[in-house]
């Protein structure tokens, strides 16, 4: 039988550029009709620190990084001690075998790369060799990537015209070494070539892409890893005509700077990470309290403090439904997925226009350097929500933006309706109060106004089944893994459930989920954040958490989940 | 907007010197009217907090529309509002603790990018707000309720500050001279870059420095204000530096630069050359 399925990690040192053959592999095989899905982990330097870099390719949606190699590249002997034993019993161990030497256990494969690469008479073809040789192992039609360089390096004014044949020689030498070998992986089935058009991209082009479809006027943004790409995507993609992109002095001047856009009649964005989204708590709080439509994506990453720049967690949503003092609850919209970066940029800000008010937008370090192909969106059939702007006043000034509980026009600079967008408890127009009668219907209306984004989709499976698993963000990939593989099973019913929207809950999910004797919920964080704020909402949801600043693996989480649900059986069992 | 509103109940202390720059301000933007037919709603008035703040309620007339954000904060949001709509006319209201203490961070920034923005500065050297605690500009050993045995930092001459910082436009005012006061800040505006009009505006209530600033001409006693002579070169950064070094409170425009281009048409010429995609096309050149 044919393997659906290969996984390779590129473990080594920051900095040897092996980043460049794991990208060119997953996007050659996206090329070819696979899927693939790419993940990073670095330290935070710029050079230098034990870096790995995976690929999983695959003939169908890739949901997890993958938890066993079919093939790991080590490219020291650090890396290779350290990542061995996730090497499945199957699997090889490829290295250079003019810069390490490792034990001949069988399943190790020296080849001399850099030097091969340079017999190519390019300098730079030592990542065509490991191409070539992965290719050679997983029995892959030689063409694959053969096309992949002849489209990539096709810029014969930019790269010459001996790049594109010196690097085809090195994908023959690095195959040849893998056939003599007489190593064989299986075969990778072939691709389900799907019928539709497909991106491969990675999570903040997907919400750069998303906030531009939905019409993005301003961007201000300060350098934080793992947020920082999305400031450069705007600097060299978005900037124009009422396209305005600046880096900025601080977190604290980007927020107050797109509320102040925002005032102005704009669609305002920035995006930041941990450090910087506690510097732009009070700004939140203004947001919230004048009533100003913003959107604040946080790429989360370890916390707390400077905790680990570059490695992934999900201990951010505490903070994002509740980043600043007072009675705040922030609209909060979390990715799931690469694709979902781009739909949930886009219902970001659409949540913004229609309830008024600031939305944070929840995004990971993982899907910063994961790279993924995902279904190309139809961009007409995905609405966009535009500012209900104030236009007329029937010649008099009477109109009170903030007069009335129900949401009414938002007036803005240069046209009718004149008010103060005020930090202080207000009136209809802004102006500053003590009355507790306003403080009381002041409250009552910006808590009143979530009611408008209880409407949100959310995905259902095996309803029936009264335990379900019910991840957020990023965790959602592994745990409909784990939990296909437990319904595969047989043995063990589980519904499952799922949303982007985690404030406020849409109202029918919520209803489902009280029904629920268990909703067990994987995340990454420590304290079990999202189940306890189901929790208080009637819903009996219990955590499993992790916390090494790493996803989870599918089959330490479905091995989880079958513990904890044998451990409801036996508790209901003594009852 | 407080003559219309009975339940707005933030007043200022008689005599407060922040009612000469209400006035002040309220001329300035009439003036525009009259002189350019810029609407009033086409001016935005960012005020941080502390007395000073409560300005963009207290303005009386035909309303132009406010931002009353956070303490420290109102250059980074008049940035915001500033760029997002370059055809608005965006004025700051702020005292000393606001824009020289918690706020101080935001003024350098602007001044290299020459955001065309005009401050009014409203310095009275106290925190009047949370009842007379020390500021930046207050004196070295002066006694504050927050300094009991005397301010052990030196005063910041705020002025100076301006001009090392590069502000492009820097006056300086009474705000009991109201006529100077409205033109300077008029002035201001019409300048194209950031421009600050910084003025002494007296807290009746913890730091009364009236008298200070007048003096007692007829005792023969010298004020601590003087006026600018007309002889001052205000494109001259040495002679206005030299203004700044001479103590007091030196009344009129220290600093004019040449005028340079502000940030909306700097970002305008070098964003000229900016390949301008649709979001269709952007996502065409990720299809794999």
């Amino acid at each position: 039988m044919k393997k659906t399925d290969f996984v390779i990690r590129f473990a080594g040192e920051g900095g040897q550029g092996f980043q460049t053959a794991a990208q060119g592999f997953a996007a050659a095989n996206v090329q070819a009709g696979y899927h693939a899905q790419t993940f990073a982990t670095f330290p935070s330097q710029i050079t230098g620190g034990p870096t790995w870099f995976q690929v999983r390719v695959s003939t169908t949606p890739v949901l997890s990084r993958g938890d066993k190699l079919d093939v790991l590249v080590a490219f020291n002997e650090y890396a290779y001690e350290t990542h061995k034993d996730d090497v499945s019993d199957e699997g090889v161990v490829v290295y250079d075998s003019k810069m390490l030497e490792l034990p001949d256990d069988g399943r190790s494969l020296g080849v001399p790369f850099e030097q091969l690469g340079k017999s190519t008479g390019n300098q730079r073809a030592a990542n065509m060799v490991v191409m070539g040789c992965l290719a050679g192992l997983m029995s892959m039609p030689q063409s694959i990537l053969e096309d992949f360089v002849s489209k990539r390096y096709a810029n014969v004014q930019r790269y010459g015209e001996k790049t594109i044949p010196q690097n085809i020689h090195g994908l023959t030498l690095g195959r040849e070494e893998a056939v003599k070998s007489g190593f064989a992986l299986g075969e990778l089935a072939p691709p389900e070539k799907p019928d539709y058009e497909q991106l491969f991209l990675n999570g903040n082009e997907a919400i750069s892409l998303g906030a531009a479809h939905a019409g993005l006027n301003f961007y201000a943004g300060y350098p934080i890893s793992p947020a920082t790409t999305i400031l450069m995507w705007m600097q060299q993609h978005y900037v124009g005509e009422d396209r305005f992109v600046y880096q900025v002095s601080s977190e604290i001047e980007a927020i107050n700077a797109i509320i102040g856009a925002g005032y102005s009649g704009k669609k305002s964005m920035t995006a930041t990470a941990g450090p910087g989204f506690s510097l732009m708590s009070e700004g939140l709080g203004l947001a919230w309290m004048a009533e100003i439509p913003i959107v604040v994506c946080d790429v989360q990453r370890g916390g707390p403090a400077t905790g680990l720049p570059t490695k992934t967690e999900q201990s951010d949503l505490y903070q994002a439904m509740h980043p600043a003092h007072g009675d705040v609850s922030l609209p909060v919209i979390a990715a799931g997925s690469v694709e979902e970066c781009f739909y949930a940029a886009i219902a970001a800000f659409n949540w913004a226009e229609r309830y008024q008010g600031p939305v944070i937008l929840l995004s990971e370090h993982a899907f910063e350097g994961r790279n993924q192909n995902i279904r190309k969106p139809d961009l007409s059939k995905i609405p966009v929500e535009n500012r209900n702007i104030y236009v007329s006043n029937n010649g008099s000034d009477s109109y009170h933006r903030y007069e009335s509980r129900e949401l009414g026009p938002f007036p803005v600079p240069g046209g009718p309706g004149s008010y103060v967008a005020n930090a202080s408890e207000h009136d209809g127009m802004g102006d500053t109060t003590h009355l507790p009668e306003r403080h009381v219907q002041m409250t009552e209306r910006r808590f009143g106004k979530l009611k408008l984004l209880e409407d949100g989709d959310y995905e259902s499976d095996n309803t029936e089944a009264g335990i379900a698993v019910m991840p957020w963000g990023g965790s959602k990939g592994p745990a409909r893994e784990a939990w296909n593989e437990i319904q595969g099973n047989g043995d063990t019913e589980l519904s499952w459930y799922y949303t982007m929207f985690l404030n406020p809950l849409p109202s029918r999910l919520l209803e489902e989920l009280r029904t629920k004797d268990l909703v067990i919920v994987p995340e990454l964080n420590y304290q079990g954040q999202f189940s306890s704020i189901l929790r208080t909402q009637g819903v009996n949801a219990e955590s499993l958490t992790q916390y090494t600043g790493l996803p989870f693996k599918v089959g330490e989480l479905r091995q989880r989940i079958l513990n904890r649900i044998q451990v409801d059986a036996k508790e209901g069992a003594l009852v | 907007m407080t003559d219309k509103n009975p339940e707005y109940d933030f007043k200022w202390c008689p005599g407060c010197g922040d009612f000469g720059v209400r006035r002040a301000l309220e001329q300035a933007v009439a003036r525009r009217l009259t002189d350019t037919e810029e609407p009033i709603e086409n001016t935005v008035v960012v005020a941080g907090i502390g007395c000073s703040g409560n300005m963009v309620h207290l303005l009386e007339g035909p309303q132009p529309f406010g931002i009353h954000g956070l303490h420290g904060r109102s250059l980074p949001i008049a940035f915001g509002t500033k760029m997002a709509r370059p055809e608005l006319n965006v004025v700051v209201v702020a005292g000393d603790g606001d824009f020289l203490s918690i706020g101080m961070e935001h003024i350098a920034p602007q001044a290299q990018r020459n955001l065309n923005v005009t401050a009014v500065i409203m310095d009275n050297a106290v925190y009047g707000l949370t009842k007379g605690q020390s500021s930046p500009t207050s004196e070295l050993g002066m006694v504050t309720s927050s300094t009991p045995y005397g301010k052990p930092e030196e005063g910041l001459n705020a002025l100076k500050l301006y001009l090392t910082y590069g502000v492009s436009h820097v006056a300086s005012a009474m705000s009991s001279k109201i006529k100077d006061l409205a033109g300077m800040v008029y002035d201001a505006m019409e300048y194209p870059g950031f421009s600050i009009v910084h003025v002494q505006s007296p807290c009746t209530e913890f730091n009364d420095t009236y008298q200070e600033l007048k003096g007692k001409p007829r005792e023969g006693i010298p004020g601590l204000a003087w006026d600018i002579p007309d002889s001052h070169d205000t494109r001259d950064i040495r002679a206005a530096n030299g203004i700044v070094e001479q103590g007091g409170v030196p009344l009129g425009v220290v600093y004019q630069a040449e005028p340079k281009l502000p940030l909306e048409k700097r970002v305008e010429k070098m964003n000229a050359n900016a390949r301008v995609r649709t979001p269709q096309e952007m996502l065409n050149s990720y299809t794999s």
